[in-house]
């Protein structure tokens, strides 16, 4: 059925954005074999975004653990993550189809700044919704949305981070959608926004497959990435799916995985959350025996999320896709490794990635080869570091 | 008493329906029950009560924060149907909530306690009728109405699509947006009546708080009208809430009187 991924997926919104995502739809299909769109996106990607971007071999990890570790370089993108190549391809769309003005949510602050360079880039308006609690601890991506002329609105409600900045921006969205898109940041959402942005983001693991190519005649064994809505995981693995090639997708297992009446203590949806409806979506969701939602849990705040994208969850039903989880202390310990010892200094999302792939590189259940999506850069995250340690040492 | 009915009965009145939503549980559990005996006195025909859910897409900032009121005070979907089971009265009852909160007691079991507590009619914002084949069918088996949406952008294939799988009434939905009362009703609301083309009663809801814009939905075309927001207000205030509930209602409801006049 079309919109599904196995039982997952659908378009579970009011009525007044039905006719919007019809048109999202049709939209889209004519545009993504529209030459002079794809040459264009291709355009902005290369001399806007700095695509391609390098995969990289990482030797002093490699040596350290054991295993060739490669990284995808995706923090070198544009804005210091792989958000701008949803967000420019998104905007492009949308000024192709006529729309003025832009909406977004942002949890980590990085699809805002994504979308902010996008519009400022096309001559569009933007509205960024953000988590109260976000704001605080990512205040320099609100600095730079602001910067390049985008309204940031703190969302008081609720959690105050991520889902909650995803309901603001749907509310503005059923009120404005005439002249307004609604660009979505991740793999999440009703049909057709999972594609779309899946869509969008594969270009990391097309380069990344004739990259790995080139450099070892062979593809990896594995691909590890980070997952919070789960746009940077499905980029890489898609290209991948039909190859002996095992996917790892790392939640954010935060302080423990377990919950209590009205919260997660983690971010692990995959892992832990039940079948449900989030967001215009079927797929996992960490929710009580009810269905109210839960309060999701993680020190990053781009995997602080109760629900995940529904093609996510059909590739792990079906097997394709391993699900696991990292803790925010092993997230920051791998923060810390790879600044030490390669001289990068990755995003605390990424660093999940990184942390799952140090912590099991012996275990053999990675094999020989593995890429890491490193989804982003940390810059956007050592103030809040830097206070997590002072806390420490305080107590 | 079935939904369909009660419209029947107000038509041979030349009467609009008064629909008047509350959230069950706001601003606890006891409560609800003297403001729908509040309602029913000061004359609503048919009531909508909410089952709160923690991430209300549709609701604007007042019946958001009446959702967290109800939560937090202990409602939850076991407790709204024995809420419902307490409940005496003869009017429609309608449940409205969101999908997941169906989906996680199962639809078929959502469905059937819903019958079972006296529940008429079911609203789900987030549930287009496109996903909604599953509830159709098990509240068919129940005799139990499926109320959709139409909106003003809302085209006219899709307006079939709706009026063929609404039972009970259509919900008119007269401006874009979410639910709250400080909007205009404008001067299209008849030409979107109008161009609604269904056997079925509209009830015109979204936005509307006085008797003023009752009577203008109801000179428009509309077979009822359907009021929250304001009344949520008045719980939310927590000042005389029962007196003034069913002042509001009954004023409310004089503004359903006219039809047919024009
Ligand atoms: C650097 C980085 N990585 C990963 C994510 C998580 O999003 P997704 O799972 O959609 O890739 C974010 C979200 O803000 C991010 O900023």
């Amino acid at each position: 059925m079309k919109g599904y991924y196995g039982k997952y997926g659908g378009q579970f919104v009011p009525e007044l954005l039905m006719p919007a995502l019809e048109e999202l739809d049709r939209e889209y299909e004519k545009m993504r074999s529209d030459k002079k769109f794809i040459d264009e996106l291709d355009y902005l990607l290369r001399d806007f975004g700095g695509r391609p971007t390098p995969l990289y071999h990482a030797p002093n990890l490699s040596q350290k653990y054991g295993i060739k570790i490669y990284l995808k370089r995706e923090d070198l993108v544009h804005g210091g993550a792989h958000k701008l190549n949803n967000a420019l391809g998104q905007a492009l769309l949308a000024k192709h189809m006529g729309k003025k003005r832009i909406v977004a949510e942002t949890g980590a602050g990085q699809h805002g700044t994504a979308t902010a360079m996008a519009a400022a880039r096309l001559g569009m308006e933007a509205t960024v919704y953000m988590g109260a609690k976000d704001v605080e601890r990512q205040k320099m991506n609100v600095y730079r949305m602001e910067l390049m002329g985008t309204e940031v609105i703190p969302v008081e409600s609720g959690s105050k981070t991520l889902k909650d900045a995803i309901n603001e921006a749907m509310r503005d969205w059923v009120t404005n959608v005439k002249d307004t898109h609604y660009l979505i940041g991740s793999v999440v959402g009703p049909h057709p926004y999972p594609m779309i942005v899946r869509d969008f983001q594969s270009v990391i693991g097309k380069e990344t497959r004739q990259q790995i190519l080139e450099k070892e005649g062979d593809l990896p064994d594995s691909i590890v990435a980070c997952a919070g809505g789960g746009s940077n995981a499905m980029g890489i693995f898609y290209p991948f799916l039909e190859d002996d090639v095992d996917l790892f997708a790392v939640e954010a297992g935060g302080k423990e995985l377990k919950e209590g009446p009205t919260v997660a203590y983690h971010s692990a949806s995959l892992c832990e959350g039940k079948e449900g409806v989030l967001h215009g979506a079927h797929t996992k969701v960490l929710q009580n025996k009810d269905g109210q939602i839960l309060e999701s849990t993680s020190i990053s705040a781009g995997l602080d999320y109760a629900g995940v994208g529904p093609e996510l969850a059909y590739l792990v039903n079906i097997g394709r896709l391993k699900p696991r989880y990292i803790t925010d202390e092993l997230a920051v310990n791998a923060f810390n490794e790879l600044s030490r010892k390669e001289g990068i200094i990755p995003a605390l999302e990424s660093s999940h990635a990184v942390g799952y792939v140090i912590e099991n590189a012996k275990s053999g259940e990675l094999g020989d080869t593995v890429i890491i999506n490193l989804s982003g850069r940390g810059d956007k995250d050592l103030e809040s570091l830097i206070k997590r340690r002072d806390e420490n040492e305080n107590c | 008493m079935k939904i369909a009915d009660k419209f029947e009965e107000l038509d041979n009145k030349n009467e609009a329906a008064l629909i008047t939503y509350i959230c069950a549980g706001d601003p606890d559990i006891e409560s609800t029950k003297d403001i729908v005996y509040a309602l029913e006195k000061g004359g609503a025909d048919i009531i909508e009560l909410g089952l709160p859910f923690s991430d209300p897409v549709a609701d604007g900032p007042i019946i958001q924060a009446a959702s967290v009121r109800a939560i937090q005070n202990g409602m939850n979907t076991d407790s709204y149907f024995r809420l419902l089971e307490d409940i005496e009265t003869d009017i429609p009852l309608v449940c409205m909530t969101y999908y997941n909160l169906v989906y996680a007691r199962g639809i078929k079991d959502f469905v059937s306690d819903c019958a079972k507590s006296g529940v008429s009619g079911i609203i789900i914002p987030d549930l287009p009728v496109d996903e909604a084949g599953d509830l159709i069918r098990e509240s068919q088996k129940k005799g139990i109405a499926n109320i959709f949406m139409v909106t003003p952008n809302t085209p006219a294939y899709r307006i079939e699509k709706v009026s063929q799988n609404t039972t009970g009434f259509i919900y008119v939905v007269p401006r874009m947006g979410v639910t709250g009362n400080k909007s205009e009703l404008g001067n299209s609301l008849k030409k979107q009546l109008d161009g609604i083309k269904s056997d079925k009663p509209k009830a015109v809801g979204f936005g509307i708080s006085t008797k003023e814009q009752v009577e203008e939905a109801v000179n428009d075309g509309a077979d009822g009208v359907i009021v929250g927001s304001a009344l949520v207000n008045i719980i939310a205030s927590g000042d005389n809430v029962l007196e003034k509930i069913e002042s509001l209602t009954r004023d409310l409801k004089r503004g359903c009187l006219k039809k047919g006049i024009n």
